[in-house]
């Protein structure tokens, strides 16, 4: 930044802001973390405290690695989040194309109605989902998790992918039909990735929310085979008793495979987000 | 070989009519320039020829067959885009390859073909590169060697030059004139620059509101106008217009071009005042606000100096003046 536009105050003013937020973010995160690793004593009398030889103790791993299947749980969840986001890319970036390539009669009303998903909620709709499920025999089967999160992440996929879509240039997918490119290999090689930024963006706003969800697991699959991470971990709750160390723990290590996945987005995220403002 | 009939060409999108009937006969070899205000349907017909657009009445006949339901890689056709249109990910050379490649041209062919057309656009030491790694004029050259290497009936430039800054505008102008001079192939060129048109074409189409205004070469377009808009649009300055009533005229109105204007200080046929004279060193554009005939665009070659308030008369040359009737069109 040149001389002109930064000041010291200003600099250390927005600085003192942004990590004032990052503490306030990651303090609960933290909190986990470091209890996960303390005595079920150490934990209550001073939990903000960082773990000392003495206080350190693994049994909260121990007890999550022995009790119950986590390994299952976690490979429950990585399945299932992995399906459906990439079920709601492909799908997504597919509707986003034909609404913004093809007129067709109907187009904009059907964009609308595509869009209309972002503004209603899919748990009003559990009760008829669940239905749904028992009649078709998926109850207690990863797919019926995955059929449900893929459409309720598809709405907003159409819709930030749409807008994307309509930037990418004419004559570029016209070149493509003169060269003799079919439409789906103008949709694979050439515009998705130009579209890239758009779909990290719509894989991380997509993939969070499935892999934290505990409502439709609960609901539609709480079956020991199919459990996942966050339906797993309340095993420990119990109405009087609570096993903090093992909830801590096993909070801790569902932070993992999420915080990876973000991290092969996140790279791709930010340049989606400051595409706009850098234009 | 390639020449190209247009029948009755029609296109609404909605209730819009984008193009009105366009008829149209090119043949073989020909230049052809569509030029016409934007938003006249000139890139849209193009679009057409191209089979990138459907059309909603009349035909396209490419070498007399008929080819409104024939998929665009199939015309035989190649073109240009504004934009360049490179793929970004592909190198120079598998960008101009790769319509040869999706057709099941055999590779040894293809290296021929790239081989003879990136020398003819001296592109060779950027045959490996990707687009990204390209100037703007070096891209435009690739995106013209992609339709060369394909050897088509008809090659399509939808404005090629509009991008580029004006220095490298004459130069790639020059090179798509000695293009076409090697090869002898059907061009059809879209622009809303007069000049582009004026320079390259063996046949201007000027177009206005989605019907075609008048075809004829650039000299033609330039000394016998058919109407109004035509006049306007060829030639730059633009042709002064005087209501003709105002000259005791039965035309409607008078059209003379800039150049076809002399000034003296002493006598003439319309007295007025210097408005303001812009000095482009070759020539000088006066602007005179006359009594009898409104405000007046001059061209004179050389240099002429004038201060703005000064008094002068300006002639039309004999035989070179234009009547319009109340329709617009010349006037015998």
């Amino acid at each position: 930044m040149s001389q002109a536009r930064s000041s010291l105050p200003r600099t250390i003013g927005a600085h003192a802001i942004l990590i004032a937020y990052t503490v306030i973010a990651l303090f609960p995160v933290l909190v986990i973390v470091i209890n996960a690793f303390k005595s079920r004593n150490a934990i209550f009398r001073q939990p903000l405290m960082p773990p000392t030889p003495e206080t350190f103790d693994l049994v909260g791993f121990r007890t999550v690695l022995t009790q119950g299947d986590f390994l299952l749980y976690f490979q429950n969840s990585l399945i299932v989040t992995v399906v459906s986001l990439f079920l709601v890319l492909l799908f997504g970036a597919m509707a986003a194309f034909a609404l913004s390539e093809y007129r067709f009669k109907g187009n904009s009303l059907m964009g609308l109605y595509l869009a209309l998903g972002i503004m209603i909620p899919i748990r009003l709709g559990t009760v008829a989902i669940l239905q749904l499920m028992v009649a078709s025999g998926l109850v207690n089967t990863l797919t019926a998790l995955v059929l449900v999160y893929t459409a309720q992440g598809l709405p907003l996929a159409v819709f930030i992918l749409s807008e994307f879509m309509k930037q990418v240039s004419d004559d570029l997918k016209n070149a493509g039909r003169i060269d003799g490119l079919s439409e789906y290999t103008i949709f694979f090689r050439l515009v998705l990735p130009l579209v890239r930024p758009a779909m990290a963006t719509v894989a991380v706003f997509t993939m969070i929310p499935i892999w934290n969800d505990l409502w439709f697991p609960l609901i539609l699959a709480p079956s020991e085979a199919t459990k996942t991470v966050t339906l797993g971990a309340q095993i420990f709750i119990g109405q009087y008793v609570t096993n903090w160390n093992a909830v801590l723990a096993a909070l801790s290590l569902a932070i993992v495979p999420v915080l990876i996945l973000y991290l092969i987005f996140s790279r791709q995220l930010i340049r989606g987000i400051t595409a706009g403002a850098v234009k | 070989m390639g020449s190209l009939k247009l029948q009755n060409v029609k296109k609404s999108f909605g209730k819009v009519d984008v193009l009105k009937g366009i008829d149209l006969e090119v043949t073989d070899g020909e230049f052809v320039v569509f030029v016409g205000p934007s938003g006249c349907g000139k890139s849209t017909l193009l679009r057409i020829i191209a089979g990138l657009e459907d059309l909603t009445g009349g035909d396209v006949r490419i070498d007399g067959e008929k080819v409104d339901h024939v998929p665009p890689a199939q015309r035989g056709i190649a073109m240009v885009f504004q934009t360049y249109a490179l793929y970004p990910h592909l190198t120079v050379k598998n960008n101009m390859g790769l319509g040869l490649k999706q057709a099941g041209t055999p590779a040894a062919e293809i290296e021929k073909r790239i081989a003879a057309s990136s020398a003819m656009l001296s592109l060779e030491p950027y045959l490996e590169r990707r687009p990204a790694e390209l100037s703007g004029g070096q891209r435009q050259r690739v995106a013209i060697g992609r339709a060369l290497v394909r050897e088509p009936k008809l090659f399509l430039f939808d404005e090629p030059l509009s991008n580029l800054d004006a220095a490298l505008r004459v130069n790639t102008r020059l090179e798509i004139a000695q293009l076409h001079r090697r090869l002898k192939a059907t061009m059809i060129y879209v622009t809303h620059d007069q000049v582009e048109a004026m320079t390259l074409a063996d046949k201007i189409v000027v177009l206005n509101n989605g019907q075609i205004e008048q075809v004829g070469g650039p000299m033609e377009l330039y000394n016998s106008p058919a109407n109004e808009f035509v006049a306007s649009f060829i030639g730059s300055p633009r042709m002064n217009f005087i209501d003709g009533a105002r000259l005791g005229e039965t035309a409607k109105t008078v059209g003379v071009r800039p150049e076809h204007l002399t000034v003296d200080k002493k006598k003439g046929t319309w007295k007025g005042t210097v408005i303001h004279a812009e000095h482009l060193g070759a020539d000088t554009n006066l602007y005179i606000d006359t009594e009898k005939a409104g405000l007046l665009t001059v061209r004179i070659f050389g240099v002429y100096n004038a201060e703005p308030g000064a008094t002068v008369y300006a002639t039309p040359e004999p035989g070179k003046t234009y009547r319009f009737g109340s329709d617009g069109k010349v006037m015998a």
